[in-house]
Protein backbone atom coordinates (compact mmCIF):
# COMPACT_ATOMS: atom_id res chain seq x y z
CA UNK A 1 0.00 0.00 0.00
CA UNK A 2 1.76 2.87 -1.36
CA UNK A 3 0.77 6.72 -0.11
CA UNK A 4 -0.23 8.94 -2.77
CA UNK A 5 -0.47 12.63 -1.89
CA UNK A 6 -3.50 14.20 -3.77
CA UNK A 7 -3.45 17.61 -5.30
CA UNK A 8 -5.68 19.64 -5.01
CA UNK A 9 -5.23 18.54 -1.64
CA UNK A 10 -8.64 18.25 -0.28
CA UNK A 11 -10.00 16.55 -3.42
CA UNK A 12 -13.25 13.99 -2.82
CA UNK A 13 -12.81 12.39 -6.05
CA UNK A 14 -8.95 12.04 -5.82
CA UNK A 15 -9.19 10.70 -2.15
CA UNK A 16 -11.72 8.10 -3.05
CA UNK A 17 -10.22 6.92 -6.11
CA UNK A 18 -7.10 6.47 -4.01
CA UNK A 19 -8.87 4.91 -1.43
CA UNK A 20 -10.40 2.66 -3.59
CA UNK A 21 -7.56 1.53 -5.71
CA UNK A 22 -5.88 0.54 -2.81
CA UNK A 23 -3.94 2.77 -1.34
CA UNK A 24 -3.32 5.64 1.29
CA UNK A 25 -4.41 9.47 0.16
CA UNK A 26 -2.29 12.07 1.63
CA UNK A 27 -4.17 15.35 2.02
CA UNK A 28 -4.87 18.57 4.02
CA UNK A 29 -7.45 16.30 6.64
CA UNK A 30 -4.64 14.09 7.55
CA UNK A 31 -2.58 17.02 8.60
CA UNK A 32 -5.67 19.54 9.96
CA UNK A 33 -6.55 16.18 11.85
CA UNK A 34 -2.98 15.56 13.41
CA UNK A 35 -3.02 19.52 14.80
CA UNK A 36 -6.68 19.19 16.04
CA UNK A 37 -6.45 16.28 17.99
CA UNK A 38 -2.82 17.22 19.44
CA UNK A 39 -3.02 19.13 22.96
CA UNK A 40 -1.18 22.76 22.87
CA UNK A 41 -2.15 26.03 23.25
CA UNK A 42 -5.57 27.22 21.84
CA UNK A 43 -4.95 28.72 18.45
CA UNK A 44 -8.46 28.85 16.78
CA UNK A 45 -9.85 27.16 13.93
CA UNK A 46 -7.01 25.59 12.25
CA UNK A 47 -4.48 24.81 15.08
CA UNK A 48 -1.90 26.80 13.36
CA UNK A 49 0.28 28.25 15.85
CA UNK A 50 3.28 30.61 15.38
CA UNK A 51 5.95 27.65 15.10
CA UNK A 52 4.36 26.87 11.89
CA UNK A 53 6.02 29.40 9.48
CA UNK A 54 9.17 28.03 11.84
CA UNK A 55 8.53 24.61 10.31
CA UNK A 56 7.87 26.20 7.20
CA UNK A 57 11.50 27.48 6.77
CA UNK A 58 12.20 23.73 5.39
CA UNK A 59 10.76 24.55 2.52
CA UNK A 60 10.06 28.05 1.88
CA UNK A 61 13.20 30.73 2.77
CA UNK A 62 12.39 33.54 5.08
CA UNK A 63 11.49 36.24 3.11
CA UNK A 64 8.50 34.19 2.05
CA UNK A 65 5.09 34.80 3.15
CA UNK A 66 4.47 33.38 6.78
CA UNK A 67 1.00 32.15 5.06
CA UNK A 68 2.70 30.27 2.49
CA UNK A 69 5.05 28.88 4.88
CA UNK A 70 2.51 28.13 7.02
CA UNK A 71 0.79 26.09 4.60
CA UNK A 72 3.62 24.49 3.64
CA UNK A 73 4.29 22.88 6.98
CA UNK A 74 1.13 21.55 6.27
CA UNK A 75 2.11 20.11 3.55
CA UNK A 76 5.85 19.72 3.49
CA UNK A 77 5.92 16.66 5.71
CA UNK A 78 3.65 14.57 3.47
CA UNK A 79 5.22 15.62 0.01
CA UNK A 80 8.45 14.08 2.03
CA UNK A 81 6.66 10.99 3.00
CA UNK A 82 4.81 10.13 0.09
CA UNK A 83 5.63 7.53 -2.95
CA UNK A 84 3.65 8.87 -5.62
CA UNK A 85 1.49 11.61 -6.12
CA UNK A 86 -1.63 12.67 -8.44
CA UNK A 87 -1.70 16.38 -9.54
CA UNK A 88 -5.32 17.90 -11.18
CA UNK A 89 -3.94 20.69 -13.33
CA UNK A 90 -6.54 24.13 -13.71
CA UNK A 91 -8.35 22.77 -10.72
CA UNK A 92 -11.24 25.51 -10.32
CA UNK A 93 -11.40 23.97 -6.88
CA UNK A 94 -7.64 24.98 -5.67
CA UNK A 95 -8.46 28.45 -6.48
CA UNK A 96 -7.97 30.65 -3.31
CA UNK A 97 -6.21 34.16 -1.84
CA UNK A 98 -1.74 34.42 -2.96
CA UNK A 99 -1.38 32.55 0.14
CA UNK A 100 -3.20 29.38 -1.07
CA UNK A 101 -2.16 30.43 -4.82
CA UNK A 102 1.50 30.60 -3.94
CA UNK A 103 1.67 27.52 -1.70
CA UNK A 104 0.08 25.78 -4.60
CA UNK A 105 2.73 26.91 -6.84
CA UNK A 106 5.40 25.50 -4.65
CA UNK A 107 3.65 22.33 -3.74
CA UNK A 108 3.54 22.03 -7.21
CA UNK A 109 7.19 22.24 -7.73
CA UNK A 110 8.15 19.93 -5.11
CA UNK A 111 6.14 17.65 -6.44
CA UNK A 112 7.73 17.31 -9.62
CA UNK A 113 11.24 17.58 -8.19
CA UNK A 114 10.67 14.54 -6.56
CA UNK A 115 11.92 11.29 -8.04
CA UNK A 116 8.73 9.45 -7.51
CA UNK A 117 5.60 8.25 -10.05
CA UNK A 118 3.16 11.16 -10.43
CA UNK A 119 0.38 11.82 -12.41
CA UNK A 120 -0.79 15.25 -14.00
CA UNK A 121 -4.70 15.02 -15.09
CA UNK A 122 -7.58 17.12 -15.15
CA UNK A 123 -10.84 17.12 -14.49
CA UNK A 124 -13.10 15.85 -16.89
CA UNK A 125 -15.98 17.79 -18.65
CA UNK A 126 -17.64 15.11 -20.08
CA UNK A 127 -18.70 10.75 -19.64
CA UNK A 128 -15.78 10.04 -21.97
CA UNK A 129 -13.85 11.87 -20.64
CA UNK A 130 -14.43 10.87 -17.04
CA UNK A 131 -13.98 7.46 -18.15
CA UNK A 132 -10.67 8.18 -19.52
CA UNK A 133 -9.69 9.85 -16.09
CA UNK A 134 -10.41 7.04 -13.70
CA UNK A 135 -9.25 4.43 -16.60
CA UNK A 136 -5.63 6.84 -15.88
CA UNK A 137 -5.43 6.88 -12.43
CA UNK A 138 -6.48 2.81 -12.34
CA UNK A 139 -3.98 2.31 -14.44
CA UNK A 140 -1.38 4.54 -12.68
CA UNK A 141 -2.30 3.01 -8.95
CA UNK A 142 -2.65 -0.55 -10.23
CA UNK A 143 1.05 -0.21 -11.10
CA UNK A 144 2.12 1.06 -8.10
CA UNK A 145 0.72 -2.28 -6.58
CA UNK A 146 -2.73 -1.58 -5.64
CA UNK A 147 -6.10 -3.49 -6.45
CA UNK A 148 -6.21 -4.79 -9.88
CA UNK B 1 -3.37 32.08 25.83
CA UNK B 2 -5.62 29.10 26.32
CA UNK B 3 -4.33 25.53 27.26
CA UNK B 4 -6.04 23.96 24.23
CA UNK B 5 -7.14 20.25 25.20
CA UNK B 6 -8.31 18.17 22.28
CA UNK B 7 -11.17 15.78 21.67
CA UNK B 8 -11.70 12.54 19.97
CA UNK B 9 -8.27 11.71 20.41
CA UNK B 10 -6.84 8.66 18.00
CA UNK B 11 -10.15 8.78 16.13
CA UNK B 12 -10.82 9.36 12.14
CA UNK B 13 -14.16 10.91 10.60
CA UNK B 14 -14.62 10.73 7.23
CA UNK B 15 -17.28 11.86 4.71
CA UNK B 16 -19.52 9.46 2.99
CA UNK B 17 -20.94 11.64 -0.16
CA UNK B 18 -23.78 10.02 -2.19
CA UNK B 19 -24.65 10.50 -5.74
CA UNK B 20 -26.63 7.76 -6.63
CA UNK B 21 -30.46 7.16 -8.37
CA UNK B 22 -31.09 4.83 -6.25
CA UNK B 23 -30.02 5.43 -2.68
CA UNK B 24 -30.24 8.49 -0.56
CA UNK B 25 -28.36 10.00 2.50
CA UNK B 26 -31.43 8.66 4.50
CA UNK B 27 -31.23 5.33 3.19
CA UNK B 28 -27.00 5.18 3.71
CA UNK B 29 -27.82 6.63 7.72
CA UNK B 30 -30.14 3.78 8.25
CA UNK B 31 -27.86 0.89 7.01
CA UNK B 32 -24.79 2.61 8.46
CA UNK B 33 -26.53 2.55 12.49
CA UNK B 34 -27.43 -1.13 11.66
CA UNK B 35 -23.80 -2.10 11.45
CA UNK B 36 -22.24 0.88 13.66
CA UNK B 37 -20.99 -0.42 17.15
CA UNK B 38 -19.47 2.68 18.47
CA UNK B 39 -19.07 4.95 15.95
CA UNK B 40 -20.94 8.57 15.59
CA UNK B 41 -22.60 9.15 12.33
CA UNK B 42 -24.32 12.36 11.45
CA UNK B 43 -26.48 12.29 8.46
CA UNK B 44 -26.17 15.70 6.14
CA UNK B 45 -27.32 17.28 3.06
CA UNK B 46 -25.12 15.30 0.67
CA UNK B 47 -24.45 12.17 3.23
CA UNK B 48 -22.81 10.42 6.28
CA UNK B 49 -20.33 12.43 8.47
CA UNK B 50 -18.94 8.87 10.68
CA UNK B 51 -16.74 9.40 13.50
CA UNK B 52 -14.70 6.67 15.26
CA UNK B 53 -11.80 4.00 15.93
CA UNK B 54 -10.36 3.87 12.20
CA UNK B 55 -11.14 0.49 11.73
CA UNK B 56 -14.42 0.33 13.04
CA UNK B 57 -14.99 3.78 10.46
CA UNK B 58 -13.71 1.82 7.77
CA UNK B 59 -16.49 -1.62 8.32
CA UNK B 60 -19.19 0.97 8.50
CA UNK B 61 -18.18 2.79 5.40
CA UNK B 62 -17.32 -0.53 3.65
CA UNK B 63 -20.98 -2.00 5.00
CA UNK B 64 -22.91 1.05 3.37
CA UNK B 65 -20.35 0.95 -0.24
CA UNK B 66 -22.22 -2.08 -0.66
CA UNK B 67 -25.43 -0.35 -1.46
CA UNK B 68 -24.27 1.25 -4.37
CA UNK B 69 -20.40 1.09 -4.74
CA UNK B 70 -19.81 2.79 -7.83
CA UNK B 71 -21.99 6.10 -7.13
CA UNK B 72 -21.20 6.04 -3.23
CA UNK B 73 -17.60 8.32 -2.17
CA UNK B 74 -15.26 8.79 0.94
CA UNK B 75 -13.28 11.65 1.93
CA UNK B 76 -10.99 11.95 4.65
CA UNK B 77 -12.27 15.05 7.06
CA UNK B 78 -9.87 16.88 9.72
CA UNK B 79 -12.62 18.14 12.33
CA UNK B 80 -15.30 15.90 14.03
CA UNK B 81 -18.73 16.33 13.35
CA UNK B 82 -20.51 19.19 14.58
CA UNK B 83 -17.32 21.09 16.18
CA UNK B 84 -17.60 24.64 16.55
CA UNK B 85 -14.84 25.89 14.57
CA UNK B 86 -16.62 24.57 11.49
CA UNK B 87 -19.65 23.99 12.07
CA UNK B 88 -21.94 26.35 9.95
CA UNK B 89 -24.50 26.19 12.59
CA UNK B 90 -22.16 28.19 14.84
CA UNK B 91 -20.52 30.13 12.10
CA UNK B 92 -23.09 30.78 9.82
CA UNK B 93 -23.14 30.18 6.04
CA UNK B 94 -21.62 27.24 4.17
CA UNK B 95 -18.86 25.48 6.15
CA UNK B 96 -15.39 26.17 4.85
CA UNK B 97 -14.63 23.31 2.53
CA UNK B 98 -18.33 22.63 1.70
CA UNK B 99 -17.72 24.65 -1.61
CA UNK B 100 -15.08 22.39 -3.21
CA UNK B 101 -17.13 19.05 -2.14
CA UNK B 102 -20.25 21.17 -4.46
CA UNK B 103 -17.72 21.84 -7.15
CA UNK B 104 -16.62 18.28 -7.32
CA UNK B 105 -19.97 16.32 -7.05
CA UNK B 106 -21.28 18.32 -10.34
CA UNK B 107 -17.97 15.85 -11.81
CA UNK B 108 -19.21 12.76 -9.85
CA UNK B 109 -22.11 11.64 -12.36
CA UNK B 110 -18.83 11.19 -15.27
CA UNK B 111 -16.82 9.38 -12.75
CA UNK B 112 -19.81 6.26 -11.04
CA UNK B 113 -19.93 6.01 -15.33
CA UNK B 114 -16.68 5.15 -15.70
CA UNK B 115 -16.31 3.15 -12.81
CA UNK B 116 -19.34 1.04 -13.78
CA UNK B 117 -17.80 1.41 -17.72
CA UNK B 118 -14.77 -0.01 -16.12
CA UNK B 119 -16.34 -2.55 -14.55
CA UNK B 120 -17.11 -3.96 -17.79
CA UNK B 121 -13.99 -3.30 -19.73
CA UNK B 122 -10.28 -3.15 -18.78
CA UNK B 123 -8.77 -0.10 -18.01
CA UNK B 124 -5.34 -0.80 -20.30
CA UNK B 125 -8.08 -0.64 -23.33
CA UNK B 126 -9.04 3.27 -22.64
CA UNK B 127 -6.75 5.30 -23.93
CA UNK B 128 -5.13 8.33 -21.89
CA UNK B 129 -6.59 11.50 -21.50
CA UNK B 130 -5.93 14.17 -23.96
CA UNK B 131 -4.32 17.21 -22.56
CA UNK B 132 -6.23 20.11 -23.17
CA UNK B 133 -4.26 23.17 -24.25
CA UNK B 134 -5.02 25.71 -21.64
CA UNK B 135 -6.80 28.77 -22.64
CA UNK B 136 -4.91 31.23 -24.34
CA UNK B 137 -3.95 34.24 -22.30
CA UNK B 138 -4.94 37.81 -23.52
CA UNK B 139 -2.42 39.54 -25.49
CA UNK B 140 -1.56 42.89 -25.65
CA UNK B 141 -2.85 43.75 -29.03
CA UNK B 142 -6.34 42.68 -28.08
CA UNK B 143 -6.41 44.13 -25.18
CA UNK B 144 -5.44 47.23 -27.30
CA UNK B 145 -8.25 46.43 -29.76
CA UNK B 146 -10.56 46.56 -26.57
CA UNK B 147 -9.84 49.46 -24.72
CA UNK B 148 -10.04 51.27 -28.58
CA UNK B 149 -13.40 49.83 -28.93
CA UNK B 150 -14.36 51.03 -25.42
CA UNK B 151 -13.34 54.82 -25.84
CA UNK B 152 -15.18 56.86 -28.72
Amino acid sequence: MAKVFIYPATSLILSDMVTRFGHTPLGSAIAIRERVQTAGLESAPLQITPEEPKKGLHWAAVEVPSGVRGRMSLYGPMVEECDAAIIINNADLAFGCMGCARTNELLKFLIRQKDMPKLELEYPGNEEEGTQFVAAIKRFLTDLGGKK
Amino acid sequence: MTEYNPANVGTVTRYVVVESYNVTPSDVAIRAYEVAKGVMIKENCFGLVIMGKEEEVDRVIAEVRKMDPAHIFVKDRGFPPGDARRCRASLGGARPGFHGIEFEMGLLPYISHALEELDKRDAATVPAPVRKHSARRLDVYSLKKMIDAQEP
